[in-house]
């Protein structure tokens, strides 16, 4: 005897605990399976390229910072590199270190969230508080070079805000010592642990040409087997100077990006130590930054793109002469990567829904714009 | 080295075209080559051959960008071929009224809600697109905010 069953549509969102902000899903199931998926997406929009055409090119920058408010210093520095590539200044070597320093010390923490959430939303709870630990030790940090925790505004057009405070070298490197010494106890508590492999390890399965299709980038595009991260393959600022590795995993499903990420945060570790190291003594701006009625780029356009926690961020920047832009278009990681969800949810079972959504790693307020 | 790059893509674009003209302009900007295609060429056909000719390979794609320039619109791509390491801008160029470029979604699906973006926003349209309609502003929103004659509604938005 076969029992009658019927389609019906579900709203997960706009406000549900795993969405980590205001998105909406509306899903077609039959019984517990998706057969179709539709994101909602535009809660949070607040017209920032609109707000940038109206604005000189330094007040942009904290327009900036609520893109992806948990990996807000690379969103200050692509703004800022598209704009010094109209300009064609050359940063202090001073800048540039303190400019690698800040980005990788906050991609750590924005791993650290993710790590944190996506366990949460996937029934683990303790995670969460070690998480958020090592994240405030990395916030502190950051707090102190910039004056801010989250909304950072420290990349200037130029160069950085002001210098690093005395001693503020050596207290990183403390930092370092202890978030990887953490890190290990992640891989202790939850990596090998069998009830998270079962809810991962064969989940959300992304083929490495697939990825390329979506224009994926970042830690999901390397666990699908793409060995490719933009610090490696067109060093931007100076990560041509310095040791590390591109971790990338073959698998393509929800263990290998949750691996790839892990990994990551030690391959930061490692860039933050060297780059602590050999940090030299100089300017902290380019002299004309200071002013900013002087950032005046001559006529043209350019689009520059950066490796960001989430992937590939990026900037078109339209310049008519004057000390506004004309257009800048935000290519945000966060609203390509999620736009697989159409494709990926069907024929899937609710239950690996928040595993696929959590482990792609979005932040609304990028994806809003 | 990148200028016989350039005379390639163009070589390329041209010959899919079957005329000499189907790209307007070729130049470097900032170091990368950069075409415009006149609006009618730019087809599927020709996205296809950029994609798959095993010389271009232009399989990532990474931005896609509206402009609004007052006489006209535009549409600018950002290609990025992964095994070549290689860069390229397509411009496309639309008349203002009515601005129509064909969609690219059907190739590169990044252009999915990249497109359905620069629909919603400056109203360029994409005919081939799967499912084109606005993304971020509500379905029944008047007009396309990043168009230059945009009037921003102070009081609707509560801002007089």
């Amino acid at each position: 005897m076969s029992i009658r069953t019927e389609q019906m549509t579900l709203n997960m969102g706009p406000q549900h605990p795993s969405t980590h902000g205001v998105f909406r899903l509306v899903l077609t199931i039959e019984g517990e399976t998706i057969v179709k998926a539709e994101p909602v997406i535009g809660y949070l929009h607040r017209g920032s390229e609109k707000l940038a055409e109206n604005l000189l090119y330094t007040q942009f920058i904290p327009y900036t910072d609520r893109l992806d408010y948990l990996n807000a210093m690379t969103n200050n520095y692509i703004y800022c590199a598209g704009v010094e590539e109209l300009l064609d200044w050359e940063i202090p070597e001073r800048a540039e270190y303190l400019r690698v320093l800040v980005m990788e010390l906050n991609r750590i923490a924005s791993h650290l969230v993710w790590w944190g959430t996506f366990l949460l939303d996937i029934g683990a709870l303790s995670p969460f508080l070690y998480a958020f630990r090592d994240r405030d030790l990395i916030l502190d940090r950051l707090n102190e070079i910039s004056g801010a925790r989250m909304t950072f505004n420290y990349v200037r057009i130029g160069g950085v805000k002001w210098d690093a405070p005395d001693g503020w070298i050596e207290k990183v490197q403390e930092t370092v010592k202890e978030v990887r010494e953490n890190i290990h106890e992640y891989d202790r508590l939850v990596t090998g642990n069998e009830i998270f492999q079962a809810r991962t390890i064969g989940v959300g399965k992304i083929t490495q040409e697939d990825a390329i299709n979506w224009g994926l980038s970042g830690p999901i595009a390397r666990g699908s087997g793409l060995k490719f991260d933009l610090r490696k393959e067109e060093p931007y600022s100076i990560y041509d100077r310095f040791d590390f590795d591109v971790p990338t995993f073959q698998e393509g499903d929800v263990y290998a990006r949750y691996k790839t990420r892990i990994a990551e945060m030690h391959e930061s570790l490692k860039i933050i130590e060297q780059a602590c190291a050999d940090i030299p003594d100089g300017e902290y701006i380019h002299k004309k930054g200071k002013r900013i009625m002087m950032i005046k780029p001559k006529p043209g356009e350019v689009y520059k793109r950066c490796e960001a926690s989430k992937g590939e961020i990026g900037v078109y920047i339209v310049s008519d002469g004057k000390t506004q832009p004309y257009r800048v278009k935000l290519r945000r990681p966060s609203f390509v990567n999620v736009q697989i969800l159409q494709d990926y949810l069907v024929g899937e079972p609710i239950a690996n829904l928040v595993a696929i959504f959590g482990s792609l790693d979005i932040v609304l307020g990028e994806v809003d714009a | 080295m990148t200028e016989e790059y350039l005379e390639l893509v163009s070589a390329r674009i041209n010959n899919i075209a079957g005329h000499d003209s189907a790209v307007e302009e070729a130049k470097l900007n900032f170091g990368k080559p950069m075409v415009t295609i006149s609006t009618e060429n730019w087809t599927q056909d020709t996205a296809r051959m950029l994609h798959d000719d095993p010389e271009l390979k232009f399989n990532f794609l990474s931005c896609l960008t509206g402009i609004d320039y007052e006489e006209h619109m535009e549409v600018v791509y950002n290609l990025y071929s992964i095994p070549h390491n290689q860069y390229l801008y397509v411009k496309v160029k639309t008349p203002r009224d009515n601005p129509e470029v064909q969609s690219v979604q059907p190739v590169w699906k990044t252009a999915d809600w990249l497109e359905r973006e620069t629909y919603d926003l400056l109203g360029i349209s994409f005919p081939g697109h799967r499912n084109l309609k606005r993304i971020l502003l509500e379905d029944d929103w008047e007009g396309h905010p990043l168009r230059k004659d945009y009037v921003t509604d102070k009081k609707a938005m509560g801002l007089d």
